[in-house]
């Protein structure tokens, strides 16, 4: 059972991020970070400080970021290029496609403070688009770790993956999520919570009040709700969406991105052509001026709480 | 406007950013505090703007590239009356307008600016519209030297050359900081008046906190017939309060109360001083 105490608990993933990188240099010369003047909101202070040689600042320039990733990677390192998600997928979009995707150079893009983490700065600040323009684009991984084991276990295999891989964190601390499970592989959702009344599939920042709602509906109503934690966007596990579709029940797809193009699309596709009928819902961000607040009052505004999830669970089992 | 009015509008401006930006517990202090003279001098003394010229479409034009110093924006125009300073009390709350960068939302504010390096292309798209329109307006955009890095400035820098926009100013805020160190640290980018004299433009430096100076620089304008303008601004991150000048932390560090009463008496003795 998450309480208050275990969700104090846990670190930004952030952190979790910095210490296992930290930890991986150590061994390995060729793990690089490359910054874009984003070394402190990265978490990568003391990544610089103790690994100055495996480090490279680019100053304000994201695209030339990407591109000098890329050339690095092509030579067998181990990069890990780190700036806000919000620029590092728009401004640098054509540099991850031709630079990094296309031409399979592996670097691990790390998109920090994403969807709407930035709050108050407001839309230049959000990223709501990057994981509708990355699926979009062929070759490369997609990832959006919950919590802090999500997240050593991504860029431990992020590490020595060679292929391209997109890690989207959020800043908030995240709690351990309550799992038996202790494997994590790209493509493989993460179970956090059995049930049979409906099912309820998000990703990063969201599995959290994802998973407080199906503790809100079984303590308030006896309704058992599935609860997992998609990790990887792309390549999406259909195995496991096609296991939870089977028994009929309602889907809820949970996602601190644009209504369109995000997780909850790749399902409904999958689920459309694959001829499931369940009852279905994506929430997200819908389509319009991001309302202003900070992270906690725009999910609150949009939904994307543990009082909007229960709501639109009851909504969906008509009851 | 006066030398000695205007010493005195920037010191309050300088209180009220701090003001805003305690109570909201959040803002971008020190380069707010470094660009203020400059947009007390562009508000107050240079720029054909305010609210009852804003929809003109002759309006002197101010775009400002660094977006994130918004609060030095906010209280130069509320100051100028495009709203009631009391609207800054909503600062970054939910549903407030009054967000951590320009937004087209608030009165006075020409572009949704914020991710670096869109400032200087809006101000050189904009001048070409004066010069096919044959009007007279001016441009001016505001850079932080920190986002020069960011191509699309290089990129635009051409492009004013070539159109022959001396109805273009851009001023670079030039404070020696962002935010992980000394920008010549993190990509050094001097000398600055050499490359932009390579590119085309009309460059002068000045003192960014002098405000003779820069009334004189303005005054100027344009520095040569046929080519952009180019102001380099040398100016202190913080200025103004002696704990935060030069301090790589009041990036967007917010003050503590007493810290917030401190730098309301040492602003209020500047002032007795004018
Ligand atoms: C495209 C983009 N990349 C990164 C950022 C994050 N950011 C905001 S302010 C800043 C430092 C800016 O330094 P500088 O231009 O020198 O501004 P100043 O010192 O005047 O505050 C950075 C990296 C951003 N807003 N936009
Ligand atoms: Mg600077």
């Amino acid at each position: 059972m998450l309480t208050e105490k275990s969700i104090a608990a846990g670190q930004a993933n952030l952190e979790v991020f910095s210490e296992t990188l930290q930890a991986l240099a150590v061994y390995d010369r060729d793990i690089l970070v490359v910054t874009s003047d984003s070394r402190g909101s990265g978490k990568l202070g003391p990544f610089g400080v103790k690994f100055p040689k495996q480090t490279v600042e680019i100053g304000i320039a994201e695209q030339n970021l990407v591109g000098v990733a890329a050339g690095l990677a092509s030579t067998g390192k181990k990069v890990f290029a780190v700036s806000p998600a919000c620029f590092l997928t728009a401004r640098a979009l054509e540099q991850i496609k031709n630079d990094v995707a296309y031409s399979d150079n592996p670097v691990k893009l790390v998109g920090i403070s994403a969807g709407v983490s930035y709050g108050a700065l407001g839309t230049t600040h959000h990223s709501l688009h990057d994981f509708a323009v990355l699926r979009a684009i062929n070759n490369i991984t997609i990832v959006a770790p919950a919590d802090n084991f999500e997240t050593e276990q991504a860029i431990r295999l992020a590490a020595e993956a060679d292929y391209p891989v997109y890690l989207r964190f959020g800043k908030k601390a995240m709690p351990l999520l309550n799992s038996e499970e202790t494997t994590f592989e790209f493509g493989k959702g993460r179970v956090v919570k059995n049930g049979g009344d409906l099912t309820l599939i998000a990703t990063g920042e969201t599995v959290l009040p994802a998973l407080k709602a199906a503790q809100k509906l079984e303590m308030e109503s006896g309704i058992q709700a599935a609860v997992i934690s998609m990790h990887t966007i792309k390549p999406l596990d259909y195995k496991l969406l096609h296991e939870f579709a089977a028994n009929g029940k309602p889907i809820i797809t949970v996602e601190e991105h644009s209504v369109y193009g995000g997780l909850g699309e790749a399902c409904a596709s999958y689920l459309m052509q694959n001829n499931f009928h369940n009852r279905f819902k994506i929430m997200a961000i819908p389509d319009e001026y991001t309302v202003t607040g900070s992270q906690e009052e725009i999910f609150n505004h949009y939904g994307l709480s543990e009082d909007g999830i229960a709501r639109e669970a009851m909504t969906l089992l008509g009851t | 406007m006066s030398e000695q009015e205007l010493a005195r509008l920037s010191v309050e401006y300088r209180k009220k950013i701090l003001k805003y930006i305690y109570k909201a517990k959040a803002g971008h202090t020190g380069g707010s505090l470094s660009c203020i003279d400059i947009l007390n001098v562009l508000y107050n003394d240079v720029m054909n703007v305010g609210p009852e010229n804003f929809s003109s479409p002759d309006r002197d034009r101010y775009i400002q590239s660094k977006g994130h110093t918004v609060e030095a924006l906010f209280v130069v125009l509320a100051d100028k009356g495009f709203f009631p300073e009391s609207d800054l009390e909503t600062l970054c709350q939910y549903k407030s307008h009054y967000i951590g960068h320009p937004t087209r939302k608030v009165h006075g504010v020409e572009q949704n600016t914020g991710a670096l390096g869109h400032g200087l292309s809006l101000s050189v798209g904009t001048a070409i519209s004066a010069k096919l329109d044959d009007k007279d307006f001016r441009v001016f955009t505001l850079l932080g030297d920190g986002e020069l890095p960011e191509g699309s400035n290089w990129e635009a820098a051409l492009t004013a050359s070539h159109y022959k926009l001396d109805n273009l100013c851009a001023i670079i805020d030039c404070n020696g900081l962002q935010i992980s160190g000394p920008t010549a640290e993190v990509c050094n980018t001097e000398p600055l008046d050499a490359k932009f004299e390579a590119f085309g433009w009309s460059v002068r430096q000045v003192d960014g906190h002098n405000l003779k100076e820069l009334q004189d620089t303005f005054a100027a304008l344009p520095f040569e017939q046929g080519k952009p303008s180019m102001v380099i601004a040398r100016t202190i991150k913080g200025k103004g309060v002696s704990y935060m000048e030069n301090q790589l932390k009041w990036h967007h560090g917010v003050p503590s109360a007493e810290q917030y009463e401190q730098a309301v008496v040492e602003l209020d003795a500047a002032c007795a001083e004018i």
